[in-house]
């Protein structure tokens, strides 16, 4: 393979390199004329989002680890200097705090777009695996870096999670010190979380490369979920979808911009506000907002190891679920019945994230429980059977012809075309 | 760790009143208004600066302020000559001498709040073994922010008949369990305001809670009024960019 690229660009300096390293060429290629279905919705946004939003929390992150102390005497009171001495040190701090919030809200939207539109399903289930993993990634970052202001929740969180691990027969205590670095949550937990906290956004970085390689590979979906066919189904990604995403990108910083200058601590807990104190236990040790649903998971089962046996499962059961999902078309669009029960799903998961919220007592035990239950029978049984039972509406021919004329060309129910993309 | 582990059992005690361990009882937010509460909201600084007063007087007996530097006190209005004679005013340590021995001087405004106790335990000596907490983000740590700390400072009341108080408690409404290790601390006229405003216990405690609000959020005047213009700038470019995207598209079927 070796020999120099043929470069196309007029402009001599780009051509030199891009003769070189045809990065230019890829770039021009990957997100330049790429085609791209035409018919996305405002959903087909969120990716892009996602990847704004990273960007946006490696860079605070980077200027607030010049200003901050990874250590239990100091930490509070470097997080404190930063609020209060480093120019626009609030500035960055809450927009990194309130940025995590933001992250999980687009990627929650992100995923959920896969899962109605079906962007699972073959031939883009390594697609979607590489997205389990960095929605995990992202958890256990998120997780670590809620630690590091170390305040009471930050420490009597970090005590809880880290816990769970122990329920595990025979490793578990081992993997918990392993985990504190000792034998409580202290300076080496604190220490290790920093480090790993500003590792793992690069490890990020790095799967989210493959994310979107995988992605260039098989193409998007798109709202109808049928297959790109031919040319006229596609636009060149510059400049509809670059417009498109800057729409997008546009609301999304409004949001943000109202959360971080107007209500930046709306999202948080008062009690992160007073330094780590490990003689006084908070009286509800609450999670962020997005750990709600899986901490409900976690206690709606009596049994502590078969608990966190569920609420890692709730995360594992998302690798396999373009296997369990039998039915071969993939946009909620054309499942009538698939359509009401992921809203029913969403449902199931708000209903965990409000149950996380209240102490397990009475109703919340309760309605925890059997939303715990619709989640798994969603995935494990729903899912399976409703492949083989649903009568599919019929699918549009193509893209670029959604709407079926009179004499129903489409093919039949059951038995839609799951081909591979054909290159457009 | 600091040497906190010896008065393990004192802390539970005093844990067991300070958190907000108990369910708290009936007595609801008491709403009040705020001169920084609103979208445009800013810091009535005349009330800070009386606010300033009272916890100078009163609250400093107690409880320190230690994120906070005297020239932090620009923020409530005050000029830099004001703010250095507040701090000469006080005395801190300032490291050793030539002989190696601490030494004690007038502060300057680089320095910190002076604490009023040397450390934990000599703060839980003098006041019956609970330990007043650091007020610089006071506001920000309580549920009900500014609400909850006006429900406490006016929620001095006899105890209900039968109420079984531990010795050297304090009965308050508005505090989980209702029992407080922190006397009444302000009551009508505790302070006597210079500017001739009225000092019944509702303006003392509306004035040292606009203190303290700043005191926990000193960016916020200056962060709502950036948070204004870049939401309307969003809002523009949001709205242009629209405007392209429709015209680009207008070619697509």
């Amino acid at each position: 393979m070796a020999g120099l690229h043929k470069s196309e660009f007029a402009n001599p300096v780009i051509n030199w390199i891009d003769t070189r390293l045809p990065i230019f060429t890829m770039m021009q290629k990957e997100y330049g004329v790429f085609p791209t279905p035409k018919n996305f919705n405002y959903l087909w946004n969120f990716g892009a989002l996602a990847m704004v939003n990273l960007m946006i929390m490696i860079i605070t992150g980077i200027f607030l680890a010049m200003n901050y102390q990874p250590n239990t005497e100091l930490a509070f009171g470097s997080v404190q200097h930063i609020m209060r001495d480093v120019n626009y040190g609030w500035l960055l701090r809450y927009v990194h705090q309130n940025g995590a919030s933001m992250f999980f809200i687009v990627t929650y939207i992100h995923i959920f777009r896969g899962m109605y539109y079906g962007s699972y399903k073959n031939p883009r289930e390594l697609l979607w695996i590489l997205g389990v993993v960095i929605l995990i990634l992202m958890m256990a970052t998120a997780f670590m870096g809620y630690v590091l202001p170390w305040g009471q929740m930050s420490y009597w969180g970090a005590t809880v999670i880290t816990n769970l691990f122990s329920a595990f027969p025979i490793v578990g205590p081992k993997i918990v010190t392993l985990l504190w670095g000792g034998f409580s949550v202290d300076n080496p937990t604190l220490n290790r979380f920093f480090s790993l906290h500003y590792l793992l956004p690069f490890v990020l970085v790095g799967v989210i490369f493959l994310h979107v390689a995988a992605l260039h590979i098989t193409g998007s979906n798109n709202p109808l979920g049928i297959d790109v066919k031919s040319p006229q189904d596609t636009l060149p990604f510059h400049p509809y979808y670059t417009v498109k995403d800057s729409v997008g990108i546009c609301v999304y910083l409004a949001v943000f911009a109202a959360l971080v200058f107007f209500a930046p601590n709306y999202l948080g807990d008062p009690n992160n506000f007073i330094p780590a104190n490990p003689l006084q236990t908070p009286a509800d040790i609450v999670p962020e907002w997005y750990f709600l649903p899986y901490y409900a998971i976690l206690r709606s089962v009596p049994n502590k190891l078969l608990g966190v046996c569920m609420m890692f499962g709730s995360l594992l059961v998302l690798f396999v679920l373009p296997w369990l999902d039998t039915s071969r078309v993939r946009s909620a669009r054309f499942r009538p019945i698939y359509r009401q029960l992921i809203w029913l799903w969403v449902v199931a998961v708000i209903v965990l994230g409000v149950c996380g919220a209240h102490k397990p007592e009475g109703i919340w035990v309760i309605l925890s429980r059997v939303a715990t239950l619709y989640y798994f029978l969603h995935f494990l049984v729903i899912l399976p059977v409703l492949g083989k039972l649903e009568r599919p509406l019929p699918l549009p021919e193509s893209i670029s012809q959604p709407v079926l004329g009179g004499r129903g060309g489409g093919p039949l129910p059951g038995s839609a075309p799951a081909k591979p993309m054909e290159k457009a | 760790m600091r040497p906190l582990r010896s008065l393990l059992a004192g802390v539970f005690a005093a844990g067991l009143l300070a958190a907000p361990a108990l369910a708290q009882e009936g007595e609801s937010l008491p709403h009040q208004k705020w001169s920084f509460d609103s979208l445009f909201g800013t810091f009535d600084l005349a009330a800070a600066q009386r606010g300033f007063q009272v916890y100078s007087n009163v609250c400093a007996n107690c409880h320190s302020l230690q994120y906070l530097h005297y020239r932090d006190l620009s923020g409530i209005g005050l000029d830099g000559d004001e703010i250095k004679a507040i701090a000469a005013a006080v005395t801190v340590p300032q490291g050793l001498d030539d002989q190696g021995n601490p030494k004690d001087g007038p502060a300057t405004p680089a320095n910190q709040f002076r604490s009023p106790f040397a450390n934990e335990k000599a703060a839980r000596a003098a006041n019956n073994g609970a330990l007043p907490p650091d007020l610089s983000l006071i506001v920000n740590a309580r549920e009900g922010g500014a609400d909850y700390i006006y429900g406490i400072l006016t929620g001095f009341v006899p105890a209900p008949s039968g109420f079984k108080m531990q010795d050297g408690m304090y009965y308050n409404k508005m505090f989980p369990g209702h029992q407080i290790g922190m006397p009444q601390p302000l009551q009508d006229g505790t302070v006597e305001y210079t500017d001739g405003t009225s000092n019944n216990l509702d303006q003392e405690a509306h004035d040292v809670i606009t203190f303290l609000s700043w005191a926990a959020n000193p960016e916020l005047v200056e962060r709502k009024q950036i948070g204004v213009r870049v939401i309307l700038f969003l809002v523009f470019m949001a709205g242009i960019t629209y405007a392209v995207k429709r015209k680009l598209w207008s070619d697509v079927h």
